[in-house]
């Protein structure tokens, strides 16, 4: 990994994690959905700072060269980030579903009793 | 001067009859506010029963959510003060009415359960959490809260719309609030409480490692967030 390759993914790496801040400071993005993206560019800055660490993975994963396992990283921590937000999604659905039956029942009740009273007030 | 009890509750009909019964006979002159976080339970029904308010959300949204739907109820309905309190036993009713007196000369009243001569046994890793926020609170505004994590506590109206507010996530009762509060400029006092261990149930941290370090991460990015925006105003 040349100087500049590493100069860059640590650049970027930096980058991502200011403009990650800058969200939840400015209440963009809650606190809780980040934490993926702070683990990746922390993991990506670890392995191209220290090129001892980034030779051993690379060995570990059979790959030929260090940019490889750079690559493979970032694209796999994007596979945990989508599932995370998927199952999140998940979570959401089920809720929307369920606010919008309450609130489909609330409102005929309400409806319900609002017209049972001006019955009751119209047969006085 | 009007004041309102919120409880947020899942799945405590076991304790919260007691905790109302004693609440009533302790603060008549208080409403009492149960907030129902989706219980799978017959929590709502006891606590109407035994005489309390009950709200019912329709969907569980955790401590946070809860304790911000009680103060959206106190905040329309005009009440002076909010008391914060647990509905499974651990907090003590009969500290309530000090916690509504330490409100003649502060915004915010936390009940600490450090302060007094009670024995409350905290598991080592939520000790050393709590040496930690305890010195970053203290550092941030200079105030030394021994409990800055207590849920138990007693708040001026004021207090309670800034929470109500959308804007402001109470995610629980802990520093970054403390820190956001003092931040607006309200004050914050503490007073010696009595809290129970937990009797029943499951506690609300189930320990685990991994659960302590996303804790501790999430709090770390809320507190610099908190002190990097402007401070909201009163």
């Amino acid at each position: 990994m040349t100087p500049r390759q590493q100069m860059f993914a640590i650049a970027v790496s930096i980058v991502i994690v200011l403009l990650v801040f800058e969200l939840v400071r400015r209440k963009r993005l809650r606190e809780e959905y980040t934490w993926l993206w702070m683990l990746s560019a922390v993991t990506i800055f670890l392995i191209t700072a220290s090129r001892d660490l980034l030779m051993a993975i690379t060995h570990l994963i059979g790959a030929v060269l260090p940019t490889t396992t750079v690559f493979l990283f970032g694209v796999l921590f994007l596979y945990l980030i989508c599932l995370h937000y998927a199952v999140k999604m998940t979570t959401l659905s089920e809720q929307v579903k369920k606010l919008a039956q309450e609130h489909a029942l609330l409102e005929a009740a309400l409806r319900e009793s609002m017209t049972g009273q001006r019955d009751k007030n119209g047969s006085e | 001067m009007k004041a309102l009890i919120v409880m947020p509750a899942r799945n405590e009909a076991q304790t919260i009859a007691t905790v109302i019964a004693q609440l009533k006979a302790l603060v008549p002159e208080a409403d009492i506010l149960v907030v129902n976080d989706a219980s799978t339970d017959e929590t709502a029904r006891v606590a109407a029963s035994a005489g309390a308010k009950v709200v019912t959300l329709p969907i569980h949204l955790g401590y946070g959510g809860a304790v911000q739907t009680g103060f959206k109820y106190a905040a329309r309905k005009g009440y002076d003060v909010v008391v914060l309190m647990d509905a499974d036993g651990q907090h003590d009713p009969a500290c309530v009415p000090d916690l509504l007196k330490g409100l003649q000369d502060a915004d915010v009243v936390l009940g600490s359960r450090f302060l007094g001569d009670c024995r409350y046994f905290i598991p080592f890793d939520r000790r050393v959490g709590m040496w930690l926020l305890r010195k970053i609170v203290r550092w941030v505004t200079g105030q030394s809260i021994t409990d800055p994590t207590s849920g138990f506590q007693a708040l001026r109206r004021q207090v309670v719309e800034l929470l109500a507010d959308d804007h402001y996530p109470v995610d629980f009762a802990d520093a970054d609030i403390l820190i956001l509060l003092h931040r607006v400029g309200f004050r914050i006092k503490e007073i010696p409480v009595v809290m129970h261990q937990r009797s029943h149930g499951i506690s609300k941290y189930v320990p685990s490692y991994l659960r302590a370090a996303y804790y501790a991460f999430k709090m770390s990015l809320s507190i610099l967030a908190t002190l990097l925006r402007a401070a909201p105003k009163r």
